[in-house]
């Protein structure tokens, strides 16, 4: 019997604890598998946020660190400048990326520091169950927006894509989801280009991945998709906002 | 071998390098923006890396990164940037990543003022962060000092997987003094001696020496193991790594307790006294974390007074009557904010001890 597909070794074998019907799991898959075909074995260090992906050094099977809460960036930052020849990602939620961790983002991307950052948006708090994120939609209702996101108390969404696509040396940044196998395959060839980027020298990439929550949503995960579709996609838009390499 | 005079902040940043420190990030803040100063030049010419983060949070965070791959890191700052690292200074000790951490102090609380104060003891020895953990902390009273401790303390760091605090303050930087340097020390990482740190691993080598650098346990039985490893780590510290200084304690009626730079002032005062026919000592703790509690037992067992001297309202004060357990009468002079002890305060305060027959 031929062997058709495995599981990339670049997951353990522990089991995920995320929920059903989230795409972290997805995501896991796609980046591990670009981790893999990147050619840069044992020369890997990836940094796990805090927010559901907080195990994440549990999953991906390559050295692991594990920062304090929307500080990844400046980790990879020290892993990048102390092994300039690694390949090092951070791994982060909307939380800890667009919330706690704007000034770390920002600057990781202003100094066009050579590392990637795969940012999965999911407009909502999944670990601590459920409140407002600044990426939130208007109107939506989370455990701290029990009436729906207000714009005029909370603002409006931020656009952390768009956001970091203004800044001068950041190099590639592109907005993913993975809603439907076109997409997945899409997410994933972003992922390999940012790598790809990465190992050569080119500077700061981020690939934001849409993600569902269908716990913190109160849908199932076939809603969930289907509201991710309706409701998030038109207000992030999909597409690349940046990339250096292609001008 | 030749002295050199060297401002306090350039020869703790050089004494650094010489320790095999490659790994630079920090902000800027006063009174030790001489020190990243000296560093942005300093660290291009020996292919080191020198890196102004966006905070004091951020640098800290740099720190984490870079130490976890098992490189020599050091940060510096002075009090309120010092607040802001708490946050990753106690990530890398729940880690146990070893790295230097500068704390020249100045007055506060809050903006404070940007001369020399000892006002963050507490914060350094009795917490900072969240958790059960301690830092190396040494509280050199000299730039000689410094340097000299600066070529151990990344020793001691890796030895015991903990991140070393230097407790200094705004004077220790800004004034010169001649020094002599250590030759330069290449420092290179060796797996062998940390299979903790992320040196490159991929799947199919040991699962066990896959790098995982991290402070999170969820499980409540876990996190209680872990914290018992640092526990046993403190108290090796704690028997093996005391350092302190007694200054004519030997037949002293009075001991001066101080640290850092106030000791100095302690030990001018304490000549000009036995000038006059009064014997007075200086016991000086060089590590304040550990605390030589026995040791200053110990070295006071037959004077008739303490007096604790510091530039704060008395922090050391609460280890200094720790350590006597109320066996001598002990006192407490010292300002807050950046007011130094002068030797004129510290004599007229023995004196008037002495009226009151302690």
């Amino acid at each position: 019997m031929s062997v058709v597909f495995q599981k990339t070794p670049y997951l353990t074998d522990k089991p995920f604890h995320y929920c059903p019907g989230c795409n972290h799991g997805i995501i896991h898959r796609i980046v591990a598998e670009c981790l893999e075909e990147s050619g840069m074995e044992g020369n890997i260090v990836g940094v796990a946020p805090v927010g559901c992906s907080v195990f994440a050094y549990d999953y991906f099977n390559v050295d692991m660190m594990e920062a304090a809460h929307g500080r990844a960036p400046a980790v990879a930052t020290g892993i990048k400048r102390a092994k300039p020849d690694s390949l090092v990602f951070t791994y982060q939620g909307d939380g800890d990326l667009a919330s706690i961790g704007t000034a770390e983002i920002v600057h990781a991307a202003h100094r066009g520091e050579k590392i990637t950052t795969i940012f999965v948006n999911n407009a909502i708090y999944g670990m601590t169950g459920g409140q407002m994120a600044p990426t939130t939609l208007i109107g939506q209702i989370t455990t701290t927006s029990p009436y729906g996101r207000d714009e005029a108390w909370c603002g409006a969404p931020i656009k952390m894509s768009e956001m970091l696509a203004e800044i001068p040396d950041s190099y590639y940044i592109e907005r993913c989801a993975v809603n439907n196998n076109a997409n997945i395959i899409k997410t994933k060839n972003a992922i390999k280009k940012a790598f790809k980027y990465q190992m050569e020298g080119k500077g700061f990439c981020m690939i934001e991945v849409l993600s569902a929550c269908p716990t913190n949503w109160g849908l199932n995960p076939v809603e969930a998709m289907k509201w991710l579709e309706e409701n998030m996609i038109p207000y992030y838009p999909l597409g690349v906002k940046k990339d250096k390499g292609a001008e | 071998m030749a002295l050199t005079l060297m401002k306090g902040s350039e020869a703790i940043a050089e004494a650094a390098i010489r320790a095999g420190a490659r790994f630079f990030f920090g902000y800027p803040i006063t009174p030790q923006t001489e020190i990243p100063e000296y560093m942005s030049a300093r660290m291009p010419e020996i292919g080191g890396c020198y890196l102004q983060a966006e905070s004091e949070v951020a640098a800290i965070n740099m720190v984490y990164g870079a130490a976890g791959t098992g490189a020599r890191v050091i940060t510096s700052s002075s009090s309120p940037g010092v607040s802001l690292k708490q946050e990753g200074i106690s990530y890398c000790a729940g880690a146990r990543l070893p790295c230097v951490i500068l704390n020249v102090m100045r007055g506060g609380p809050g903006l404070g003022s940007i001369q020399a104060s000892q006002g963050d003891y507490f914060q350094a020895v009795k917490g900072g962060g969240n958790g059960d953990y301690h830092l190396i902390t040494y509280a050199p009273s000299s730039i000689q000092e410094a340097i000299d401790i600066m070529q151990f303390a990344y020793d001691k760091a890796e030895k015991y997987r903990v991140p070393v605090l230097f407790l200094a303050d705004g004077i220790m930087c800004q004034m010169m003094e001649p020094v002599e340097m250590p030759p330069m020390k290449e420092y290179k990482v060796d797996p062998e001696k940390k299979p903790w740190a992320a040196t490159g691993w991929k799947p199919g080598d040991d699962p066990e020496k896959r790098a995982v650098i991290n402070s999170l346990f969820i499980n409540t039985e876990e996190l209680s193991v872990h914290n018992d490893i640092l526990q046993a780590g403190y108290a090796q510290i704690r028997a093996n790594e005391k350092m302190w200084e007694c200054y004519k304690t030997e037949d002293a009626d009075f001991i001066i307790t101080a640290f850092g730079t106030v000791a100095r002032i302690a030990k001018s005062a304490a000549d000009s006294m036995r000038k006059e026919g009064i014997k007075v000592g200086v016991f000086r703790p060089i590590t304040v974390w550990p605390f030589p509690y026995e040791e200053l037992k110990e070295a006071t067992k037959n004077c008739k007074a303490i007096l604790d001297v510091e530039a704060n309202e008395g922090q050391m004060l609460e280890d200094v009557k720790l350590a006597v357990l109320g066996s001598k009468p002990t006192e407490y002079f010292g300002h807050c904010g950046s007011l130094m002890p002068s030797t004129t305060e510290i004599i007229a305060k023995i004196h008037e001890m002495m009226k009151e027959g302690k």
